[in-house]
């Protein structure tokens, strides 16, 4: 077959693959775009045709299926047809200067980013910068390394890890309310006790595998959150706790506006939340910190191995005398611990919490950051995280597009819809998540990094 | 004693409607081994299809009899949701099958997002309220059932009858058992393991359609997140009857049914989810792989 004759065969499939694409389309979305229902002033519901809507959603799904019939697919078969050709393997020991400094380069920007938003946009300017992208992005990465441990180093499928973050930011909420403890009484023990609701949920679920581990997870967290909502005496239920102590700088100085002690007066700084949401960002940071340590530690100890091994396979784990049954605790237990700190956090940066914050679509959102960065990878999860949060967040800020869809568009009404989109199209093309090397803590002579498909997922 | 049947008769009809739905989880988790998460949304999905068709037709026929009206709902929401799935299946699940575990299980994560934010997005995040279809009730002594309830447990009996007699009689139901025990196999031996998973999907959608038509009738309301409660609770249903088998989605639909009327009917409606998911961890405790289902054998 000549080139054009090719070409043509696949334009013309193209075409094919986008008329029925279009006709998929217009038959998906005939009733729910096509079709608007909504109240009249009687307070019927009725409805009314939307034909132009329904016309964009056709003509889009069907040119994109054009664009990847016709462009895309061959043009990444082309790809992997040269790479395989100039027989360089995927994974090459070859690194630049960026990737081979990567973490004292992130770490350092990480450190000096407040100080930068401060001086670019001002000290209120700065609040937005360093609460909504900087703390918002690093609870997740928190919340994920944390998850890690259970999900990507023990291989047990945790679907409601969300109900240790509820676990801690209540136990400080509550002790802080009525025995007046300080944040760094309570954080620690926030994360003891979420540990031990860890361990809880750990004892039923020791000999589930697989699906039976998920779901019994994700009643568990939804247990949590209903008994979070229904014990008003305690909890006060959906009206949530409110008014949680600020955290201080080690109680040295407090952000408390009135105290003799206040961090602004104690330094002559003007009046300024900012600085609150600074010394937070500093905080959640140093938590990170201490949970990635932790985990790179307890990688090379013989429970990081137990936790390793058990996700590689059970059967063989257990004949070689490992105790699942402390490994599968101490997994969760660790896992949930850090859970807990979050926790703890996140209620002293609100000042408030409720059950509402701990829905299944958080712990959803916190597994989706660790399978999308690539189970295991402390990178890739960090990436991930900024990728999804940072990504939906900027969404909130996206006020120019209102000017190009009307004033009645709200951009944050599609954050979710672009999330659960990007979850999809992520896993798609790229199963093994964003990082797909490993690099293994056991080796022979010299450490080499070795391809994400050669680890497994595990069972539990 | 009356007010124990009266919860009986409450529990089987929710029942019924959770059973219908774990059907689709355990069908799919059967045959391809994953939890396809959006299948709660697709349960709403195939509300809203029978809202919308509602209100089109009451608008340009008035009076038409009710026994067609659902009958029209019931068939346009089927298409719809069948249509939807398979979508979903050939874009979000297919490409990842043979990938490893969790990759299926966070596109279907991600598409339960989506339908339900696009819902959220396209109908409005408000409840959509609907006069009532039905509203004949009959007395027996001090126990009323009303002619919803009747329909909702006769519709599922009849449903179950047409499925069971497909999925064991027929050789669309032969190729799936076969691509359930072993799908490699099965392809060696001329079966369209492509076409028969997508049939399943079709199969799940079209009995949760059915589903979401029934809790529409009964409650007289839909919602955008109405996908996620039914939806987990089904799932609880599956996997407490041992997921992967059939009739021990339907079982764990009506246990959890019966448990949730009772548990309000005797102890206190706020923790009537609490109780159900508490059952579920207590049962797999004892049995870890539910009521019905088959212990797994690891060959190592």
């Amino acid at each position: 077959m000549t080139q054009s004759s090719a070409s043509e065969n696949l334009m013309g499939k193209a075409l094919k693959e986008a008329l029925f694409a279009g006709a998929t389309a217009f038959g998906l979305f005939l009733l729910y775009v096509g079709i608007e229902t909504y109240q009249n002033i009687n307070n019927q519901l009725v409805w009314r045709t939307r034909w132009g809507m329904l016309a964009i959603f056709v003509v889009i799904a069907a040119v994109s299926r054009f664009l990847m019939v016709a462009f895309i697919v061959p043009h990444l078969d082309r790809r992997k047809l040269a790479k395989a050709k100039s027989g360089i393997l995927e994974i090459s020991d070859e690194k630049s200067f960026f990737h081979k400094h990567f973490l004292k380069i992130a770490l350092f920007a990480l450190v000096i980013y407040p100080m930068v938003s401060v001086m670019l946009a001002g000290t209120q300017g700065s609040l937005k910068y360093v609460d909504n992208f900087g703390i918002q992005i690093l609870i997740y990465v928190m919340l994920a390394w944390g998850l890690n441990i259970v999900v990507g180093l023990a291989g047990l499928l945790d679907l409601g890890y969300v109900a240790f973050y509820a676990v801690g930011a209540y136990s400080y909420a509550l002790l802080s309310e009525h025995f007046g403890l300080s944040f760094w009484v309570l954080l620690p023990l926030s994360g003891i006790l979420a540990a031990f609701w860890g361990i809880i949920l750990g004892f039923p679920v020791l000999r589930l595998r697989g699906d039976y581990l998920a779901i019994v997870t994700l009643a568990f967290g939804e247990i949590i959150r209903l008994v979070l909502i229904n014990w008003t005496a305690v909890t006060k239920g959906t009206f949530g706790i409110s008014g949680i102590p600020k955290a201080s700088v080690f109680g040295i100085w407090s952000f408390d506006i009135g105290a003799a002690n206040n961090f602004t007066k104690a330094f002559g700084l003007p009046m300024s939340s900012a600085y609150y949401k600074i010394f937070l960002f500093y905080l959640i940071l140093a938590l990170c910190m201490l949970t990635a340590y932790v985990t790179i530690k307890l990688r090379r100890m013989p429970i990081g191995r137990a936790w390793e091994a058990l996700r590689e396979d059970e059967i063989a784990c257990r004949s070689l005398g490992i105790n699942t049954v402390t490994t599968k605790l101490t997994a969760f237990a660790i896992g949930a611990m850090f859970g807990g700190f979050a926790g703890a956090f996140f209620a002293t940066r609100q000042g408030f919490v409720s059950p509402e914050s701990f829905v299944f679509l958080e712990s959803a959102v916190i597994l989706a950051i660790v399978v999308l960065g690539g189970m295991g990878s402390l990178t890739g999860i960090a990436i991930a995280a900024v990728v999804m949060v940072g990504g939906t967040e900027l969404l909130r800020e996206m006020e120019f597009l209102k000017h190009v869809f009307g004033p009645d568009f709200t951009p944050e009404l599609y954050r979710m819809l672009l999330f659960g989109l990007a979850m999809i199209i992520v896993m798609v093309f790229k199963p093994r998540g964003f990082v797909g090397s490993r690099e293994p803590t056991a080796f022979l002579k010299e450490r080499k990094a070795v391809s994400g498909s050669f680890t497994k997922e595990g069972h539990g | 004693m009356e007010y124990f049947i009266q919860q009986l008769a409450n529990g089987l009809t929710l029942g019924s409607i959770y059973g219908l739905i774990a059907i689709g989880y355990t069908m799919v988790y059967g045959i391809i081994g994953m939890i396809n998460f959006a299948h709660g949304d697709i349960f709403m999905l195939g509300g809203f299809a029978a809202l919308i068709v509602f209100l089109i037709v009451t608008s340009f026929f008035a009076g038409v009899p009710v026994a067609l009206m659902l009958l029209i709902m019931l068939v346009v929401a089927m298409l719809m949701t069948s249509l939807w799935n398979w979508t979903i299946e050939r874009v979000a699940y297919r490409p990842l099958r043979g990938s490893f575990r969790l990759a299926p299980l966070i596109t279907a994560i991600g598409m339960s997002i989506v339908l339900s934010n696009f819902i959220q997005v396209t109908q409005g995040p408000r409840n959509k309220p609907i006069p009532a279809l039905v509203s004949d009730v009959y007395h027996f002594g001090a126990i009323t059932i009303s002619l919803k309830q009747i329909i909702i447990v006769v519709v599922t009996a009849v449903l179950l009858t047409i499925f069971w007699y497909i999925v064991n009689k027929t050789p669309l139901g032969r190729a799936q058992r076969a691509t359930e025990q072993d799908r490699k196999m099965a392809a060696l031996l001329g079966v369209d393991v492509d076409r028969t998973i997508s049939i399943t999907f079709v199969m799940g959608a079209a009995l949760a359609a059915v589903a979401g038509t029934m809790y529409l009738m009964y409650y007289g309301v839909a919602s955008f997140n109405d996908g996620f409660i039914p939806g987990v609770k089904a799932f609880t249903a599956a996997v407490l009857g041992g997921i992967g088998s059939l009739p021990g989605a339907v079982l764990g639909g009506l246990l959890i049914g019966l448990i949730e009327s009772l548990w309000s009917a005797y102890f206190t409606i706020a923790y009537k989810d609490v109780a159900t998911f508490a059952l579920l961890a207590f049962v797999l405790i004892f049995k870890p792989t539910g009521i019905l289902g088959r212990p797994e054998v690891e060959k190592v």
